[in-house]
């Protein structure tokens, strides 16, 4: 009993914690993107813009629900709440923090502890390409069937390479389980600095899983009108929108636990803090990263243009995959020679 | 040949050396260059509570000028409604009664002074036709309204206030006037 009412607690938790993040990366992107451009941004809403989230939202309600008449209406609905389930389920097999204990019970911050927690995370990411291709194939729009054949292609195509990126960090800590992994990168020992390569890889698929510039095709303006969502509106364009966003924060979330080192960060359990507080301070630090990571993919956003469709799978294909390759098989080579 | 100017450039097709086909010095390379732009003074002006300045030639909103002591200078003798290219303004003339002078400075005033504001180029070809001094384009901005006919602007609310502190002042384009 006592678990179910722990863990659904952390499932709300995390939804909300997710949701609020992603509603201010979208007040975060739009501020960082007038700050890269010299200007000053979103700031009438509240003190320094900080409602502009909850005025999008209300606008977002009370557009009109329109679905084009010779749409497929189930599928049309499906689209953006396939790409908005996908994105949240992610977040459970994320460690958060070191186990907290409340009244003599150990409660780990972790909704659930998979052994094959790459596995599932590999597994539920690929799955959200799914409301991409459902949405564009049911708008019975050629744009938005191209950008869904786009979006499906890029994600095949550089979800190898993030895979194999994987593999080769799977093999440098003989663990499947996220909080394994984790754990393996106490006192510094982070992942990024065993697997630099991996990483540089694993970060080029999270923009293009994520959908993001530079590989943000699928929603290419000046090609497809507005993508896989040219015929949504309202709440249902704000689910595809906010998709990306919460993609964004998994990306993040994801990339600190596997090769930043997660909660940890060097010194954490010399300072003197009992076990809690140090575990609540780890979980801020998490977050930490993950505010860098983000401000890393805006900061890209707003800097590099799109790539081209044929330079998309020719990087891919041809350079990524090969490199991930190799960066298997020396990690495999390395770890035989060393034991 | 001499180039034209000094901005010709020769166009060489030679193939990108590693380092540059790497990519990732160029994408550091841009990113220092926006991150750069993070901490530069923003242009941005915040509109309604700081305004931009005007150039002393801008022709904005227009003021029918009293004189001296009061008076509407308008005498409605029609050269600004003939001179208008966009036919906006409309004016009925009216006679002075004995008693009047205090108000209109000739025999003959506007009883209507209409601009409509929606017609209106703001060319300025009024102000130059006027023999009187009466009308001047201001730097003020004319107000945003749901309703058309809220921008038919009537003599309420173009003629200055009476009171000298609340004049509208239109020396520098008085002074552009007679440059011209």
């Amino acid at each position: 009993m006592l678990f179910w009412i722990e863990k659904i607690s952390l499932v709300v938790l995390v939804f909300c914690v997710t949701l609020v993040i992603a509603m201010y990366a979208t007040l975060a992107e739009r501020k960082f993107a007038a700050f890269f451009q010299d200007r000053i941004g979103p700031d009438r809403a509240g003190p320094f813009g900080l409602l502009q989230p909850l005025a999008d939202g209300i606008k977002f309600f009370f557009k009109e629900e329109f679905i084009p008449a010779n749409a497929d209406r189930f599928l049309f609905v499906l689209g953006p709440c396939l790409s908005m389930i996908a994105a949240c389920m992610t977040t459970a097999v994320i460690p958060w923090g070191h186990d907290i204990v409340i009244f003599g019970q150990t409660m780990a911050l972790q909704i659930a502890d998979l052994n094959v927690g790459v596995l599932y995370l590999a597994g539920v990411v690929s799955l959200g390409v799914y409301g991409i291709m459902i949405g564009g194939w049911a708008s019975n729009n050629k744009y938005s069937v191209l950008s869904a054949i786009r979006a499906s292609s890029q994600m095949i195509s550089y979800e190898l390479a993030m895979g194999l990126a994987l593999i080769a960090l799977v093999m440098h800590t003989g663990s499947l389980s996220l909080r394994e992994i984790v754990q393996a990168q106490h006192g510094g020992h982070w992942n990024v600095f065993f697997q630099p390569l991996g990483f540089l890889l694993f970060l080029i698929c999270s923009f293009a899983e994520a959908n993001r510039v530079p590989f943000d095709l699928a929603e290419c303006e000046t090609e497809l009108v507005g993508g896989y969502h040219t015929e949504y509106s309202s709440m249902k364009l704000g689910f595809y929108l906010f998709a990306e966003y919460i993609n964004m924060f998994i990306a993040s979330a994801v990339m600190s636990a596997l090769y930043f080192g997660g909660y940890h960060f060097p010194g954490l359990y010399h300072i003197g803090l009992s076990d809690n507080s140090a575990a609540l301070v780890g979980v801020g630090v998490f977050f930490l990263k993950i505010a860098a990571f983000m401000f890393f993919f805006i900061w890209i956003r707003w800097t590099l243009p799109r790539f081209r469709y044929d330079q998309l799978m020719r990087l891919g294909w041809k350079i990524l995959l090969p490199l991930a390759i190799a960066n298997m098989i020396f990690t495999g080579f390395l770890s035989l020679l060393l034991g | 040949m001499h180039p034209l100017s000094s901005r010709s450039r020769v166009v060489v097709n030679k193939t990108m050396t590693f380092w540059e086909r790497l990519y990732l010095p160029a994408i550091v390379g841009g990113l220092w260059i926006t991150f750069r732009h993070f901490f530069y003074k923003k242009v941005t002006i915040r509109y309604p509570e700081i305004k931009r300045i005007f150039s002393p030639v801008y022709r904005g909103l227009h003021v029918l000028k009293r004189d001296d002591l009061g008076a509407e200078r308008c005498t409605a003798c029609g050269l600004c409604a003939v001179a208008c290219p966009a036919e906006a303004i409309t004016i009925d003339a009216a006679e002075r009664k004995p008693g009047e002078e205090g108000l209109y400075r000739e025999e003959k005033y506007a009883a209507k002074y209409e601009i409509n504001m929606l017609r209106c180029i703001f060319c300025g070809l009024c102000e130059e036709a006027c023999p009187k001094q009466a009308v001047y384009l201001t730097d003020r901005i004319v107000p945003s309204s749901f309703e058309r006919q809220d921008f038919i602007w009537g003599k309420e609310k173009l003629v200055e206030p009476v009171e000298p502190e609340k004049r509208v002042d239109v020396s520098i384009r008085h002074y552009f006037q007679k440059e011209a």
